[in-house]
């Protein structure tokens, strides 16, 4: 009898067969993963338009093989406005950074939402600005230091870690608001299932769905990528609870 | 019989995009101009299309973007203040190479100013504005007739050169009611947008709308083929209005509301026996180098007229033939001070030679 081998695990189709610029340990490539096969998942790969922002994911297009464009830094969900405007029927994400959503972008995540646009936002919380070399965010802890913060980020002088996915849950316009984390195999797994709900919220046409996603930046965090991993349980996860802050199931 | 309708400059210039088939608009409340956005808010929903007030300017010229990412024609509208939040999404634009309209009704500057009318806002729109040396496709109306036709104009000329353009108008233009014939958009064979975002179909290539070129020698090539296409534009659509050009002595330019001036101040003065001329640039970028080329192998003086301290002089200084004299008689926008044809005119006959 011949052997036949059946692949239990595959790429998603959704993602390009390349080699990722990320660094070792970057969770950039996880969350790549788990928005990849969410759009398998629902088949809508050849009807999705993502919306790049500027940070370490200005390279969507590079990684996902789906139709792009690119906005200014934070102005991503102004982008995907125009875009979900002009093409109502696709399913539109922007994949944003802390420092582009939540310092320079924060007006247009919050008008985004409260208007109720029907998107799916995909932000990717390190707690510091990965790509100009890990400055202080607006997210970055108490007590962290970053190139910018070298005493530590002090609540005095520079406020304390914005929380997104609950200010955002406040917002009737906002249908789904969550946080999750890719540290372990168990939050992979429900980082993926609540990826998929925010992705469902838009194809249900339930409105705006916000995922926030904590997330390692060893380079910047000067840690190897294990360090980095257990940073995320030991002091994001305390300051930023997971969780699901909003759901509603009807439809807008 | 052709309708003729009486309406403001800024109600006309709505009307031209949605004859243009543009059916999003995106803007964010300034006077002077808030009458475009109270037309499209009303008129669009009718038509089908989307109206959206957003939190900014910066906020609506990237939604403007989006829109345009998607291949569609789409607008958006403020004054100077205004303007200069939309700096970074127009470079965006012109980086990635995206058609879109953009009406600038200006208002005195720089900050807060005032709502006067004023030009001081050429430089910036004629110069690039944002970062990264680009341009944009600049027509500047001068009645409410041709802020109605230059609408029509700027979406195409913009679709086929794949160039953001602007209408810069100021508040006079944008304010003031004349007779408009509205017409239908000239049936002109553009090409395909085959570079629009859609939803990768099976198969298909991937689109990507984009201004990030990082690979060796990418960017410089990227500029080559911007900067191509920018002469493109100078040899083939630059526009102007000439009058009495052929034995005039002395020329006068002027664009926007200080052409309408200056052109009652020309009728005058020819009434009075001088002989002057006018050619009025339409389009500021391309600017109409040529025909002041061609006009001053003649006539050696230009007196050029702006609501400015000197913008567009420049341009005309750099567009003369060699041994032209250029003047500049001008003032910088404030409440009050709007020229009159009088005051234009006795400039005219202090350059002109020969009063009769
Ligand atoms: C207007 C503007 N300001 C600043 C920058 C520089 N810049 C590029 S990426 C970035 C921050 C990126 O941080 P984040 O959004 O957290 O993404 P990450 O790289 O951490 O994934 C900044 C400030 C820019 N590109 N544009
Ligand atoms: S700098 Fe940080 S966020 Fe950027 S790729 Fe490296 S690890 Fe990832
Ligand atoms: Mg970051």
């Amino acid at each position: 009898m011949s052997q036949v081998e059946i692949p239990v695990f595959t790429a998603p189709r959704s993602l390009k067969p390349v080699v990722t610029h990320f660094c070792p340990g970057c969770q950039h490539g996880t969350v790549h993963r788990l928005v990849a096969e969410a759009l398998d998942h629902f088949a809508v790969q050849e009807r999705t338009i993502g919306v790049a922002s500027v940070g370490c994911s200005v390279f969507l297009y590079e990684y996902f093989a789906i139709d792009v464009v690119e906005s200014p830094h934070g102005r991503a969900p102004a982008v995907a406005t125009g875009v979900k405007r002009a093409l109502p029927d696709r399913v539109v994400f922007t994949y944003q950074g802390d420092g582009d959503l939540a310092a320079i972008g924060t007006s247009e995540i919050i008008h985004a939402a409260n208007r109720g646009e029907a998107l799916t936002v995909i932000f990717v919380n390190n707690t510091t600005y990965g790509m100009t070399g890990g400055q202080m965010a607006p997210t970055t802890l108490a007590g962290q230091q970053t190139s910018t913060s070298p005493y530590g980020r002090d609540p005095a002088n520079d406020g304390s870690p914005i929380r997104m996915a609950e200010l955002l849950a406040q917002l009737d316009g906002t249908r789904f608001s969550a946080r999750v984390a890719v540290d372990s195999p168990r939050h992979v797994i429900q980082a993926g299932r609540v990826i998929r709900e925010a992705f469902a919220t838009q194809i249900q046409a339930r409105g705006f769905a916000f995922v926030e996603v904590l997330a390692t930046c060893p380079t910047n965090w000067g840690m190897n990528p294990v360090q980095a991993n257990q940073r995320i349980a030991a002091e994001l996860i305390p300051c930023f609870p997971l969780g699901t802050f909003k759901k509603i199931e009807s439809q807008s | 019989m052709d309708q003729r309708l009486f309406v403001k400059g800024n109600e006309a210039v709505a009307m031209g995009a949605l004859a243009a088939g543009c059916r999003y608009y995106f803007g964010y409340p300034i006077t002077p101009q808030s009458d475009i956005p109270e037309f499209t808010a009303r008129e669009l929903p009718r038509l089908g299309g989307t109206f959206i007030q957003a939190e900014s300017e910066i906020a609506a010229i990237n939604m403007l973007l989006g829109a345009s990412a998607c291949g569609m024609r789409a607008m958006t509208s403020s004054s100077s203040p205004g303007i200069s939040l939309k700096q970074e999404g127009l470079s965006y634009m012109a980086g990635s190479e995206l058609p879109g309209l953009v009406v600038n009704i200006c208002r005195s500057g720089p900050g807060l100013g005032g709502i006067d009318a004023s030009q001081a806002d050429y430089f910036q729109a004629v110069k690039g504005g944002g970062h990264g040396g680009y341009r944009l496709i600049v027509l500047a109306p001068h009645s409410v007739q041709e802020m109605y036709d230059l609408a029509l104009l700027a979406f195409d000329l913009s679709d086929r050169y794949r160039i953001p353009a602007m209408l810069l108008g100021d508040s006079v233009i944008g304010q003031m009611k004349e007779a408009l014939i509205p017409h239908p958009r000239a049936q002109v064979e553009l090409p395909p947008k085959d570079w629009a975002v859609r939803g990768k179909q099976e198969g298909a290539p991937q689109r990507v709308v984009k201004s990030l070129y990082l690979g060796d020698g990418e960017l410089e090539a990227h500029n080559w083929r911007l900067h191509e296409r920018y002469a493109l534009l100078e040899a083939r659509e630059t526009r102007w209005e000439g009058l009495h050009t052929d034995d005039a002595e002395l020329l006068v330019t002027a664009f926007g509301i200080t052409a309408r001036i200056a052109k009652s101040a020309v009728r005058m003065a020819r009434e009075a026996g001088f002989k002057v001329g006018l050619l009025r640039p339409v389009s500021l970028f391309p600017f109409p180098r040529e025909a002041f080329r061609t006009v001053t192998l003649v006539t050696k003086k230009v007196l050029c007229c702006e609501l400015n301290t000197g913008q567009m002089v420049e341009d005309v200084r750099l567009s003369v033939a060699r041994d032209a004299e250029v003047y500049f008689y001008g003032r910088p926008p404030g409440a009050g001070s709007l020229p009159t044809p009088e005051e234009f005119a006795e400039q005219i006959a202090r350059y002109c030679g020969g009063a009769a």
